[in-house]
Order: C-alpha cells, then sequence, then structure tokens
C-alpha cells in the first residue's frame, strides 16, 4: 500500500511539473492557431492560419529570422576561434596569470548586463561600431566567452596525457596529436558549448537592440516591437519559430553527445 | 609477424634534475640487443623517469642514449625507434581496437592492404581478433593490455618498453599475461626494458634486472645473481627476503660489531635435534605461506626467519637452530659472504 502511494505521489508531481513546463508552451502552440479566444472558454472560438501567414509575409519579420540565422553560426565560428585555443591553453599549459585570466573570463557575466552595454555603446560610437554587423558580433560573442572557454577547457584538462603520449610515440607530430586524439575526444565538450554559444547568439536581445536596432533587428529584438504593435497570435507563431532552433539542437545534442559511442570513453551514458 | 633483429640500447651519462631536485644521477645502462630488461625499484627511484626519457617524453639534462648505435636524445618520441606500452595502456576511445593498432601505421603512411594485414597478424599475435571492431571501453584489462602490446608491437619497433604493464591487472591475469610478454618478446627477438615495481615480476621475466635505488643502478645483473650475490644491503633487502642483523658472525652465532649481516630464511635450519653448529630456539610464530612456512625463531642472539617446507612445527617447539650462510655488509656495500666453518 504505502508503495502505491509513493507511486501515486510521484506521478502527481511528474505531471504537475510536466504541465508547468509544458502547459506555457501548448498555451503558446494554441495561441498561435486562434482566430478569436474569450476568456472563460477552454479552447479558442475558431481556428486559423492567418497569424502564420502574416509572420511569413512581413517582410521585417522575415529579415529578423534571416539576421538570426546568420549571426548565430557566424558568432559560434568566431567564439570558437578566438576561445577554443585559449580553452586547450588553460587545460595544457601553466602559465604566467592563468587563474586570472580564467576567472577574469567571467567578467562579461558579472555585471548587469544593461551596464555592460551602455558603457559598450559608448566604446562602439567612439569605434563607429554602432549599427555594424561587426558590433553586432562583438556583442554576441561577449555573450559567449565563459561557455566556449570553460566547457571545452575542462573538456581538454579531461583527455589524460597519456592519450597524447601513446600518439606520440606511435609517430604523431603535436599537431596530429591535436587533431586525431585530443579535439575527437574532447569533442562532446565542445559540440556542448557550441549548442550553448549559438542558443545564447540566438537569444540575445538587450545588446542587439542596443547596437543593432533599428538597422540590424534579430527574432528577440523583433520581439520587443511584436509584442507592443502585433495582435498577440503573431508574437505566440513568433515565439514558436524562436524556439524550433532551441529544442532542434537539444535533440541532436540528446542523439549524437549522450547516445554516441563518444559518451562511451566518459561513461556518462 | 616477422621476426625482427632490434638493435640493443645504451645509456651513459644520464642526469635529470626536476623540481630542483636531482632524479637521475649519471646512469649507464646497456641492453644487448634482444635482450629482455627490467627497471625494479621502490616508487620515486627514478625508474619511470628513466622509461619516459629512453621513449622521449623528458629530456636528459645531460648524457646520450643510443638506440641501435644511433644517438636518439634529441629527438622527439615520434622520431625515436621505440615503442610503448603504457601503465593505464592509453588506448583511444573514440577507435576501435583495430585502428588503435592501425594507427601507428596510417600516421607512417603505410598503404591501407599492409595496414589491414599487420594489423591482423598484431592481433592474432596477442590471440584478440576476435576483438577486431569492438571499441577499448568495452573489453576488459587483460585485453586491453593485449591491445596496447599489438598496437606497439605492430610498429616493429628496435625497442619496446613497458611501464608497470602488470599493475592494473588482478593476481592470476598478471602471471599469465607476464609468461605472454616474455613469449612474445623472445619469439620476436626484440629488446625490451620494463619498469616495475614487483621484485617477482622482474625476476620470473628478465634476462637481466636493474635494481635501482634514489635515481642510481644499485646493481646491473641477472635475476639469479641479483639474489645470491647482492652487491648492496639495499639489493639484498629489496630482493628476495632477508633477516638483517648488525653485528658479525662467529662460530655459528650474532655478535656485535661494525658491520651487517644478511641471512635468507631458506639459509636459516631449524629443527628438533641438536646440531654443533646451532643454537637452541624456540618457535614463536608461524606464517602458512602456501608450499612453504615462515617460521620466526628466537634465539639468545638474534630473532630469525626461517622458510621450512612440509608440516611446520607448532608455535613454542624448543630445538636448534643454525645458520648455513650469510652475506657480510659494510657501510651498505657487499664486503663478503661467509658460510660455516
Amino acid at each position: 500500500m504505502p508503495r502505491v502511494l509513493s507511486r501515486g505521489v510521484v506521478v502527481l508531481l511528474a505531471a504537475v511539473l510536466a504541465l508547468f513546463i509544458i502547459g506555457p508552451l501548448a498555451w503558446l502552440a494554441v495561441r498561435a492557431f486562434a482566430a478569436s479566444w474569450t476568456y472563460p472558454d477552454l479552447l479558442p472560438d475558431a481556428w486559423t492560419l492567418r497569424w502564420w501567414s502574416v509572420v511569413f509575409s512581413d517582410r521585417a519579420l522575415g529579415v529578423a529570422v534571416q539576421n538570426s540565422l546568420f549571426f548565430a553560426p557566424i558568432t559560434v565560428l568566431v567564439s570558437a576561434a578566438i576561445c577554443l585555443p585559449a580553452a586547450y591553453a588553460f587545460a595544457r599549459f601553466e602559465f604566467p596569470g592563468r587563474r586570472f585570466f580564467l576567472i577574469g573570463v567571467f567578467a562579461a557575466n558579472s555585471f548587469p548586463k544593461m551596464g555592460l552595454f551602455v558603457s559598450l555603446a559608448a566604446l562602439f560610437y567612439a569605434l563607429n561600431l554602432m549599427n555594424t554587423i561587426l558590433g553586432i558580433l562583438v556583442v554576441h560573442v561577449l555573450g559567449t566567452v565563459v561557455f566556449m572557454t570553460w566547457i571545452p577547457a575542462a573538456a581538454f584538462a579531461a583527455v589524460p596525457r597519456s592519450l597524447e603520449e601513446a600518439a606520440r610515440d606511435a609517430g604523431a607530430s603535436k599537431l596530429r596529436t591535436f587533431f586525431s586524439v585530443t579535439l575527437p575526444i574532447a569533442l562532446p565538450g565542445i559540440l556542448v558549448a557550441a549548442i550553448m554559444s549559438f542558443l545564447s547568439s540566438f537569444d540575445e536581445a538587450q545588446g542587439t537592440y542596443l547596437v543593432g536596432a533599428p538597422d540590424y533587428m534579430t527574432m528577440p529584438t523583433q520581439m520587443y516591437s511584436l509584442v507592443l504593435n502585433y495582435p498577440t497570435q503573431v508574437a505566440a507563431v513568433f515565439s514558436i519559430l524562436l524556439a524550433i532552433p532551441s529544442v532542434a539542437l537539444l535533440l541532436a545534442a540528446h542523439k549524437h553527445i549522450v547516445g554516441g559511442h563518444l559518451a562511451e570513453g566518459f561513461q556518462i551514458k | 609477424m616477422t621476426t625482427s633483429v632490434s638493435g640493443g640500447l645504451a645509456i651513459e651519462g644520464l642526469h635529470k634534475v626536476l623540481g630542483g631536485r636531482s632524479i637521475i644521477h649519471s646512469l649507464d645502462m646497456a641492453v644487448r640487443p634482444g635482450e629482455l630488461v627490467s627497471l625494479l625499484g621502490p616508487s620515486g627511484c627514478g625508474k619511470t623517469t628513466t622509461l619516459r626519457m629512453i621513449a622521449g617524453f623528458l629530456t636528459p639534462d645531460a648524457g646520450s642514449i643510443k638506440v641501435g648505435g644511433r644517438e636518439v636524445v634529441n629527438l622527439g618520441p615520434e622520431h625515436r625507434p621505440s615503442a610503448m606500452v603504457f601503465q593505464n595502456y592509453a588506448l583511444w576511445p573514440h577507435m576501435t581496437v583495430a585502428k588503435n593498432v592501425g594507427f601507428p601505421l596510417k600516421l607512417r603512411k603505410r598503404p591501407k592492404a599492409e595496414i589491414a594485414e599487420r594489423v591482423d597478424a598484431a592481433l592474432t599475435l596477442v590471440n584478440l581478433m576476435h576483438h577486431k571492431d569492438s571499441r577499448p571501453a568495452r573489453i576488459s584489462g587483460g585485453e586491453q593490455q593485449r591491445t596496447a602490446l599489438a598496437r606497439a608491437l605492430v610498429q616493429e619497433p628496435e625497442l619496446l618498453l613497458l611501464d608497470e604493464p602488470l599493475s592494473n591487472l588482478d593476481a592470476k591475469l598478471r602471471v599469465k599475461v607476464r609468461e605472454d610478454i616474455r613469449e612474445i618478446q623472445q619469439r620476436l627477438g626484440i629488446t625490451t626494458v620494463i619498469v616495475t615495481h614487483d621484485q617477482e615480476e622482474a625476476m620470473s621475466v628478465s634476462d637481466r634486472i636493474a635494481v635501482m635505488n634514489n635515481g642510481r643502478i644499485e646493481q646491473f645483473s641477472t635475476p639469479a645473481d641479483l639474489y645470491s650475490t647482492p652487491a648492496t644491503e639495499f639489493v639484498a633487502t629489496f630482493i628476495g627476503s632477508l633477516n638483517r642483523l648488525e653485528g658479525r658472525i662467529e662460530d655459528g652465532r650474532v655478535v656485535p660489531g661494525a658491520g651487517v649481516v644478511g641471512i635468507r630464511p631458506e639459509d636459516v635450519v631449524f629443527g628438533p635435534e641438536a646440531h654443533p653448529r646451532g643454537l637452541a630456539a624456540t618457535v614463536e610464530r608461524v606464517v602458512p605461506r602456501g608450499h612453504f612456512a615462515e617460521l620466526h625463531l628466537r634465539r639468545e642472539d638474534a630473532e630469525l626467519r626461517s622458510y621450512v617446507t612440509g608440516v611446520p612445527p607448532a608455535v613454542g617447539t624448543s630445538g636448534c637452530a643454525r645458520i648455513e650462510k650469510w652475506l657480510e655488509f659494510e657501510d651498505g656495500q657487499l664486503v663478503g659472504q661467509g658460510t660455516p666453518a
């Protein structure tokens, strides 16, 4: 009897949690197809695809989607190019100021974002970076530095040195050892960092708005004007579009990182 | 797998300082072609440091390392004609067993067909063909060990280096694997250096053993020689068991003196009857050791340990114990061996 009871409690808690997480999303999904929806009714009075055509035919919204799909991957690439060598250095070399820089990477995340962006904007005016693609990229990359440095650094550090030594012993140069042994083994950690950076860039709104608006609007910055200027259903449609990359990436990550052979070496199945 | 005549190893004046501390002091060692030599010593004696310098992972501060007559001390590990089996095997988890073994050949840009053939030959040699496509995480410790060995052998190195190759295996497997290693080593005639802290392991596989202590080779000789004629007190205590007594032996009894006497337990003979060269002794403790037993004997001059086969006497038994052979040390060096007059 207590067994059945405790099982019932678990199921109940799971249901509440599911409602808490899925509830708003379900509401959003229904909202996106609702023609009109009045308060006491559980479901909309009428259904429509009009809001979707509004979004897809609106040039400004289309451009925002394009911009987001441009900035997020470029941010990941730039961030990886800058941060991965640093991550490797943090993991493998002892150099003066190592700890200082490792903590310093957090600087961009340790102040209120708006304060940082305002001072950044002052600097950007001086450097003529306001309303430029480069300026927005700087803002986006800034937000990814912590992920792209700390997670890969931990992944690199977790590669046993003897595996690298075995490669050297087998006849591989230092560079070959990095690309054939170190990088593949650290790859799951780097992929996680890349996904988090992609999502962080995809979601970044405050800094992009300050530096890029109105010339460069991304999906999150466009959300601001959507909420104010369009029917709520359009915002719902746009929210769903904004969520697609996150969900797709997380599913891919689950399949390739947790389910794949790479997890075997890490025993994190 | 072809039998390769490998070159020998010659180390001269090797010196290494790590963290301000001198780890290896002008070490000399010559390993003959086809010979299996163990570096044996307690942890921190410098044996692993020496092996890592031979492999090229550490640069010595002074000295020369020649493999097959060729100076290698300035070469990186990838350019040395040696192959190493690591203590934790260091198999690459993202490659299958066959890929692990084939990687050194791939690096040498051998044709695909040749790689496949040589990988198969190496895996057959270590009896691992059935795990060709398994990943290292899916096979047992002993199989991982054999994979690591195959990966080293496939390179047909002039010099095979093994760093504590058996320390991660359980006791039973250890005996089997060390016999396998010895058998393959002899079949291929490959010059081999093994680092170990286990004297039994070193004794059972080596042609010669270099006993190391504090960054120096105390003695470099055959297992039998090390046991019967240890050059120093350290070697005598490290190899086998030893009754170590201060003083010297006169008329079969231990008398006070400046030196140190070492007596192997099998050279202490205990019996119920009195013996002209023996002294009255009592059995204080009996430690069964399988096919023999270790007796702790109390004599009026000293406490001695003795090995007996067969049924051991009971604790408290009185009898007579005599010393048949002993080693004499002064300042840690062997100065003489004694037998009863």
